[in-house]
């Protein structure tokens, strides 16, 4: 049934985000740490085990795959909700700040990427 | 008289059913943008691509026109966008694309990612306490503030919090934060090729550098929608690792140095 695999995905979703908060409250910092995260390698691992995907129909798994498919509508919904008026107006230090940084990110990624393919596969 | 009444009913009716609005608005805005995209850039920029910089164009008027912080969503008849984009929706559609990743490419990337977390956070920290100093700041609180938010909009007001600064400074550090993520929305796809981001590895490495939830979110959707679970997976890291180092060892090290 369809809606097994959107509960699937609701209950990793939710482990995720309580494991998240619960590691937050734990090293005391007031924000979830790593909640989607972990609930996405949960989804990971729950679907790449043999024995639960012999039991994942075809109907269960598109209720995860429909949300999969809803990412990029969410995430334009998501742009125009944002606080563009305040990014723009909020003067030039804060917009230099943000654009020198996301520059110098941008330039670390090739390093990095070659740093990680140099080292030996585990 | 009586078209007018009809009109603020409709108004009223949509508003309503927000969320249901909302899933035919985004609907809309995406047929629209990918006509676009095949048309006017002959499929040189991606259809999301334009569909996101035509919601954060829509989010700059909604917030002229109302004067509110959500965008669009501050329109009324617009309410389910903000639904639709908020953080429930976007963090259960992140989780969902990971169904189907390659657990392989994560293992193989494990430390790197890790290692890109830390160095992303401190990177962009860095940059922007930087710019704070160049811009006048002497006060060591308000220099870290701001440089936590140069990290993320939720790292620069959590430091701040902590550490006591000023709700102008504050501002300040959100600010900072919202120009990061509306720039790495725009111009991920516009340097995708020339910084290698095409394959799993380096996602999860810009997932980690980049830090923005949301940045990241949407640019990896404008480059290419496969890479979306490796980067989001290290983003997720971001914000919490900031909010660890910022108000503790970065501050620490910015009230030594000025």
């Amino acid at each position: 049934m369809v809606v097994y695999g959107v509960a699937l995905l609701a209950a990793c979703y939710l482990i995720g985000v309580i494991a998240g908060d619960a590691l937050g409250a734990l090293i005391g910092v007031q924000a979830n740490v790593g909640g989607v995260g972990i609930a996405m390698l949960l989804l990971l691992l729950v679907s790449n085990s043999t024995s639960i995907k012999l039991q994942l129909g075809e109907a269960t798994a598109s209720g995860i795959t429909f949300w999969s498919a809803m990412y990029i509508p969410i995430v334009i919904a998501m742009a125009a909700k944002q606080n563009v008026v305040a990014a723009v107006s909020s003067g030039w230090m804060a917009v230099v700040a943000g654009t020198l940084a996301v520059l110098v990110s941008f330039a670390l990624i090739p390093v990095l990427s070659r740093l990680g393919r140099g080292a030996p596969k585990v | 008289m009586a078209l007018d009444t009809l009109f603020d009913s409709l108004v009223e009716l949509l508003a309503r059913n927000g969320l249901i609005t909302a899933f035919l608005f985004v609907g809309l805005v995406l047929a629209l943008s990918n006509w676009l995209s095949k048309v006017v850039t002959r499929g040189q920029v991606h259809g999301s691509a334009v569909a996101i910089a035509a919601g954060l164009v829509l989010a700059y008027f909604g917030g002229v026109a109302t004067g509110g912080s959500k965008g669009l969503a501050d329109v009324g008849l617009f309410a389910g966008v903000g639904l639709l984009g908020g953080a429930m929706f976007r963090d259960f559609a992140i989780v969902a694309t990971a169904y189907g990743a390659d657990l392989g490419a994560l293992r193989q990337a494990g430390w790197v990612g890790a290692l890109s977390v830390v160095i992303g956070v401190v990177l962009s920290f860095v940059v922007g306490a930087a710019v704070a100093v160049a811009f006048g700041f002497t006060d060591p609180i308000a220099v870290t503030t701001i440089g936590a938010g140069a990290a993320t909009y939720i790292v620069g007001p959590v430091t701040g919090t902590a550490l006591g600064a000023s709700s102008d400074v504050v501002a300040l550090s959100v600010a900072a934060g919202l120009t990061k993520s509306i720039l790495v929305m725009i111009g991920t796809p516009l340097v995708a090729k020339r910084i290698g981001l095409d394959n799993a590895h380096s996602a999860l490495i810009y997932g980690g550098l980049m830090g923005t939830t949301s940045g990241v979110a949407a640019g990896l959707a404008a480059t290419d929608p496969k890479l979306v679970p490796y980067g989001a997976m290290t983003a997720t890291f971001y914000t919490g690792v900031g909010c660890l180092l910022g108000p503790s060892v970065l501050y620490f090290l910015v009230a030594a140095i000025l």
